[in-house]
């Protein structure tokens, strides 16, 4: 009896805030927009078999003859890949760093990198747009050491975006490779060098293959956050950058138009379900390295 | 190995300036006495003043700490249980479902989990404001905070339950006296975790929110996406010096609590 209370509870919970919410999306994703009007409920009482004859593409239809959201997908994909690499690039040199610093040390860095996690996510992205706007700081100060002549246009540009994303998920790129690189052995390094390889050649044919199971972890926690990210383009991508996210709340707040919101959210969550696998796939692997 | 190139001393400084320099020059700028955020016009403590005396910002302070506190109660109860159940449940019907639906939130992008909520809500008819976002909230740290309990659950010594159940405990009795106690730091980093969740939400709480409920990153939005303003980089700094201090005074204790523990250690080891 206490075990089916205690399992029941929490799986209720979820079964009615978490997978219901999502039947309905579908739901909805798949009707008319005169029937995602509420109450749109007695029609989902009307059995399945009604529900399935009202199936109905239009939606989605719609979503392919408007290239709006083609270019707002695409868009996504390009610029979450983008961001990844970058961080990867940046995050990498840092958390090989910190791997190779002193053991005492090491409790301090790691709170470091992990601290930004604690503070607001939409204030430590407001942070940039007094950096990048063109009588923000960043020009304020290339423009006193003499580089620039004319302020550059930052804010409200992919490159913005790029920022924002780099910065505020590149601690979850440098904990996985960091864990990665702690654990791998010094000596098989030293091995290498002493039987006759470069340094840099030693970092390619070692150190990277066996903190690949880290890159790997850390490029996909960057890559599936940053692909419906809504806050980060819209405060610093100006209406010139189209990420799907954007696109949805908009479509849902602005336009009202509920059933393409659905829809949209709909293929979002087809094109995650691709790396979400790939990134379990992975963990999964590494576990069994492991144990 | 123990020894730091140059090249990693570059890049170790060059990393923690490129996370810490924003958050720092918006602290520097809050206290800048000229309302052009880029200016410096001489110190001024102007801004935190005006701050104080804005009542819509204190409300909506207000609703989110209420919100942030109930939530993160209700979902460390949930996520324990959740976790308890992954763990040590067994097997039981729908299992990989209960699983998929623990892990499925963390990956979730917040526009999805928002509108999904949202449409629930109004399918329901249920009036939307501060209890609706209580429900949003506790939905998605739940799953947090099972991960974070159910990774201390799975390297606990089970004997040790065991031991208090052939002792002649209940098995609830097991829980609370055993591993409760031992799981408990999980449990407070859980809270933490979904307490810190739920004060940071703008996306969530705007889908599953009505006109009575605003929360303060739901202010802050509205405010930034108007450009920068020096009361915001007050706010702004309010909220990194309470975080930062909170980490600062944890992370101090549980220092002490480990030197002692492990004092604890040798002293039971010479007895």
């Amino acid at each position: 009896m206490r075990r089916f209370v205690l399992i029941s509870v929490p799986y209720l919970w979820l079964l009615t805030l978490f997978l219901i919410p999502f039947v309905i999306v579908f739901k909805i994703a798949l009707s008319d927009a005169a029937l995602a009007i509420p109450p749109y409920m007695p029609t989902m009482k009307d059995g399945l078999r009604a529900m399935l004859s009202q199936l109905d593409f239009e939606n989605f239809v719609f979503l392919t003859e408007d290239d709006l959201y083609w270019k707002a997908y695409l868009s996504s994909l390009k610029i979450a890949f983008i961001s990844t690499v970058l961080t990867l690039l940046l995050g990498y040199p840092i958390a090989y760093a910190m791997a190779r610093a002193p053991h005492e040390w090491r409790a301090t860095l790691m709170m470091l990198i992990i601290l930004p996690f604690w503070t607001s996510f939409l204030i430590r992205v407001y942070a940039w747009v007094g950096i990048l706007s063109t009588e923000g700081l960043l020009n304020r100060f290339l423009f006193w050491i003499g580089a620039i002549s004319e302020p550059l246009m930052i804010l409200n540009t992919s490159t913005a975006v790029y920022i924002g994303i780099v910065y505020t998920y590149i601690p979850f790129m440098i904990l996985p490779i960091y864990a990665a690189l702690e654990r791998l052995d010094a000596s098989l390094i030293e091995a290498a060098e002493d039987l006759g390889c470069s340094r840099v050649k030693a970092f390619w044919l070692i150190t990277i293959p066996l903190s690949k199971g880290g890159i790997i972890a850390g490029c996909f926690l960057v890559f599936i956050p940053a692909l419906g990210e809504f806050v980060i383009p819209s405060l610093l991508g100006g209406s010139g950058t189209l990420m799907i996210g954007k696109v949805l709340f908009e479509e849902f707040f602005s336009n009202r138009d509920w059933p393409v919101a659905s829809a949209v959210a709909v293929i979002l969550l087809i094109i995650l379900i691709i790396p979400i696998i790939l990134f379990q796939r992975n963990e999964q692997r590494q576990q069994e390295a492991e144990g | 190995m123990n020894r730091l190139s140059s090249f990693n001393v570059v890049s170790l400084t060059f990393g923690f300036a490129f996370l810490y320099l924003p958050m720092l020059i918006l602290v520097i700028y809050s206290f800048n006495k000229s309302k052009l955020v880029t200016v410096w016009a001489g110190f001024s403590t102007k801004w935190y003043g005006d701050l104080l005396s804005n009542d819509a910002f204190l409300d909506a302070a207000w609703v989110t700490l209420k919100v942030a506190v109930i939530s993160s109660s209700i979902a460390t109860v949930l996520g324990t249980m959740a976790a308890y159940t992954l763990v040590r449940g067994g097997r039981f019907f729908g299992r990989t479902l209960f699983s998929g639906m623990i892990y499925a939130p963390l990956v979730m992008p917040e526009v999805i989990t928002g509108l999904s909520l949202l449409l629930l809500f109004i399918g329901i008819g249920m009036d939307r404001g501060v209890m609706t976002i209580v429900l949003a909230h506790t939905t998605f740290s739940m799953c947090f905070v099972s991960v974070v309990v159910s990774s201390r659950l799975a390297t606990f010594d089970r004997s040790l339950e065991e031991a208090a159940l052939d002792l002649g405990a209940s098995p609830f009795q097991a829980f609370r006296l055993v591993t409760l106690p031992i799981i408990a730091p999980a449990v407070v980093s859980g809270w933490l975790l979904a307490f810190t969740l739920s004060l940071d939400d703008l996306v969530i709480a705007s889908f599953a929110t009505g006109p009575s409920g605003t929360t303060l990153p739901m202010k802050i939005w509205s405010s930034v996406r108007l450009g920068v303003s020096p009361e915001i980089n007050a706010l702004s700094s309010i909220l990194i010096g309470l975080v930062a201090s909170g980490v600062i005074i944890a992370s101090l204790v549980s220092k002490r609590n480990s030197v002692r523990l492990r004092l604890e250690e040798r002293t039971a080891e010479r007895l």
